[in-house]
């Protein structure tokens, strides 16, 4: 059973060190589907993972924690909106900026807020997202197999995990059975036609930018208040830049979505559990190979080698109306 | 690139709207200064008398800014072909190997004027590589290259680490990084050029590739507004399809740009690499490729405008520097706010002022913006 044990162990860390690559790829996935290219998902869900840490610090919630991490990302996710939308910006140079905006003043604020080097005060209790034991989950524990999926994977993680989850059948939902998520889809393929119908561009692209807002706000508030307890600086650490890559490696669409997310969450947790093991055949991979991976399979699916993803066809374009 | 924006005078166009912007950006940042709750003024001497009180300062302010030409040089290229490159910062990170590999091999036979223009090679030619394989999948596989060129940075950063980890380090060392170079990698410093100027110098890393960056920006002129190839990346810039009808080859513009985006990035690791340390450390680059994009916005992509920008930058880190060392509350990461500032309004909302500026000025004299002052805009 010790193979089992440690496999169930390596999928547990899995599921968590995905969530936030998950929502974050949902998240995107919401805008560029709407035509707004959205490199910035990085920033919002550092902004994120600060506000949140700071609120649920201060006030001692962790549920205010999350609404202040939503507001956050959904204010910058307005400032995208408001350069690639209201006022036609390049939305590369505007993701690019939040980025490094966020980036700098998280350090700043958290240091003249906290004085402990950019971190926020650790979190205990209510101020954090504690595992939750599903029903049952300990009674079960003894049956064979079964019993230690349930009770060790599928049991014992916070809230945000389980809303992550839920949000992929969800989001397939919007986007796929209902007239808002139609008209999403068309917006990002063709904001003519849409606009012809007498549908409003700009208001469509504003809430798939406000959706967006929310989820890195939930995903920041995830790192931050549920998966560790506080915030450090540049806790993100790319994590939104594979979040990109696994929207694109699935060719945005949402259940693909997840399960990149989950591949790249996988090779995360692999490199660390085996770190420095030798392999046969292969022998040692170096732990930075691991890490460039899921880097390297996206360059090799947009190159076209495994499948083509074709990304929503206004995707990067402002729209603008006929003069 | 349409503009939906009625012409303005040149002047207002490449010298009031980007003050404008950057005015617009620095306030912004000011009220960031407020929120740690200093004042935004005394920041702002502190920040001045750091990157230009003294010869010194003064050094320190163009050894930053060299590295910023580069990578703004780098990212202008990209913009007059209508690519975004962003991938600067990988480019200049695997350039580092070229001239390491140069430096290590070269250091003790050769004298320091001749491992020179071996090891710009050398980096060129390994930053134009890097820039070689998103352009050639952009070319021929239609592959996004913003998207491309982002995942080869956080690919460069792994192959670097290992190769300092791993491959690079000298045996018995703790520290991830080369050996230390002999003189025969050394450049010289500057410290003469200032003290020419009366301005006094102890010790600052300013060295010769500074004036490499100045040639740099000059050949990128000549290139982009005085030959045929620079005439076509203009060409396909502003308009691919007219490109295509001109006979220009598309994947012949999107390589060769890049190559040459990519190879003025790579340069750029000739003055921390040959020129500061002697020697390569972990990140040495230290977002400098990222820098570039904010300098080429706020350069307007021409090499006059980038250079100047590139000294703002690079007073931006001096001072800072001291800045933080006078106010503890304001670390260096307020030039990342700074810089993310000024490519939000100098880039992303460029267009933001523009309609004011043009009331104004269609208000002033009608007859300057070539359009009836009545015609207003239309969203």
């Amino acid at each position: 059973m010790a193979f089992l044990d440690a496999l169930v162990q390596l999928l547990d860390a899995t599921i968590r060190v995905s969530v936030p690559l998950l929502l974050a790829c949902l998240a995107g996935l919401y805008s560029e589907r709407a035509g707004i290219f959205d490199i910035g998902l990085e920033g919002k869900m550092l902004a994120g993972a600060f506000a949140g840490a700071s609120a649920a610090a201060v006030t001692g919630s962790a549920w205010i924690g999350l609404l202040t991490a939503i507001l956050a990302a959904v204010f910058l996710g307005l400032v995208h909106g408001f350069a690639s939308i209201t006022h036609r910006g390049n939305q590369i140079v505007s993701g690019v900026a939040i980025n490094f905006v966020v980036a700098g003043s998280t350090i700043i604020l958290g240091q003249a807020w906290f004085r402990q080097g950019g971190r926020t005060p650790s979190l205990a209790g209510p101020a954090r997202f504690e595992a939750i034991t599903l029903p049952g989950a300990e009674a079960l524990r003894e049956v064979p197999v079964i019993g230690l999926i349930y009770s060790e994977l599928i049991s014992g993680h916070s809230i945000l995990v389980y809303v992550a989850f839920l949000m992929v059948p969800l989001t397939w939902w919007v986007l796929y059975r209902t007239r808002f998520g139609l008209r999403l889809r068309a917006v990002g393929e063709n904001p003519a036609a849409v606009d012809t119908a007498g549908i409003s561009v700009t208001w469509l692209r504003y809430r798939a930018v406000i959706l967006t807002g929310v989820l890195t706000g939930i995903a920041g508030a995830y790192l931050s208040v549920a998966q560790n307890a506080g915030f450090v600086k540049d806790m993100t650490a790319g994590k939104g830049y594979i979040a990109l890559a696994a929207l694109i490696f699935a060719k945005w669409k949402p259940v693909p979505a997840m399960f990149a997310c989950l591949l790249f969450g996988f090779l995360d947790a692999a490199s660390i559990r085996f770190q420095g093991m030798a392999w046969p055949v292969i022998g040692k991979v170096p732990v930075q190979f691991i890490n460039a991976l899921p880097f390297v399979l996206t360059v090799i699916l947009l190159a076209g080698f495994i499948g083509k993803a074709i990304p929503p066809r206004a995707g990067g374009v402002p729209y603008v109306k006929e003069r | 690139m349409s503009t939906p924006f009625a012409k303005l005078p040149r002047w207002a166009d490449y010298g009031l709207i980007p003050v404008v912007n950057l005015v617009v950006a620095f306030l912004v940042a000011g009220v960031v200064v407020l929120l740690v709750g200093e004042n935004p003024l005394d920041a702002a001497g502190i920040l001045v008398k750091g990157a230009f009180g003294s010869g010194q300062n003064i050094a320190y302010t163009l050894f930053y800014a060299t590295n910023f030409i580069f990578t703004g040089l780098a990212v202008a290229v990209a913009f007059h072909c209508g690519l975004f490159n962003i991938g600067g910062e990988g480019q200049a990170y695997i350039a580092g190997l070229g001239v390491v590999v140069v430096c290590l091999s070269f250091d003790a036979v050769l004298p320091w004027w001749l491992t020179f223009p071996l090891a710009i090679l050398a980096a060129a030619a390994m930053g134009a590589l890097w820039a070689l394989i998103p352009a050639y999948l952009q070319a021929k596989r239609g592959s996004h290259i913003v998207i491309t060129t982002i995942m080869f940075n956080f690919i460069a950063a792994s192959v670097m680490v290992y190769l300092l980890v791993d491959v690079l380090k000298p045996a018995g060392s703790m520290a991830p990084q080369t050996r230390d170079f002999l003189e025969g990698a050394q450049l010289p410093k500057l410290k003469w050029m200032l003290e020419a100027l009366g301005l006094s110098v102890r010790s600052a890393p300013l060295n010769l590739s500074f004036l490499l960056a100045l040639v740099m920006a000059f050949l990128v002129w000549v290139l982009i507004w005085r030959t045929r190839l620079g005439y076509e990346m203009r060409t396909y810039g502003f308009s691919p399809k007219a490109a295509r009808y001109a006979g220009i080859s598309e994947s012949r513009m999107i390589i060769v740009t890049m190559m040459i985006s990519g190879g003025l990035a790579g340069m750029m690791a000739m003055n921390p690499i040959m020129g500061d340390q002697h020697h390569m450390t972990l990140d040495f680059v230290a977002g400098a490729g990222f820098v570039g994009i904010a300098v080429a916005l706020m350069g307007r992509s021409h090499p006059f405008g980038i250079v100047p920008a590139a000294i703002l930058f690079g007073a931006l880190y001096q001072g800072g520097a001291e800045l933080a060392f006078e106010m503890p509350n304001i670390s260096r990461d307020m030039i990342v706010i700074i810089q993310g500032l000024v490519i939000l309004f100098a880039g992303a909302l460029e267009h933001m002022f523009r309609p004011a500026v043009q009331t104004l000025f269609a208000s002033i004299s009608p007859r300057s913006m070539g359009v009836p002052a009545a015609k207003g805009e239309g969203a």
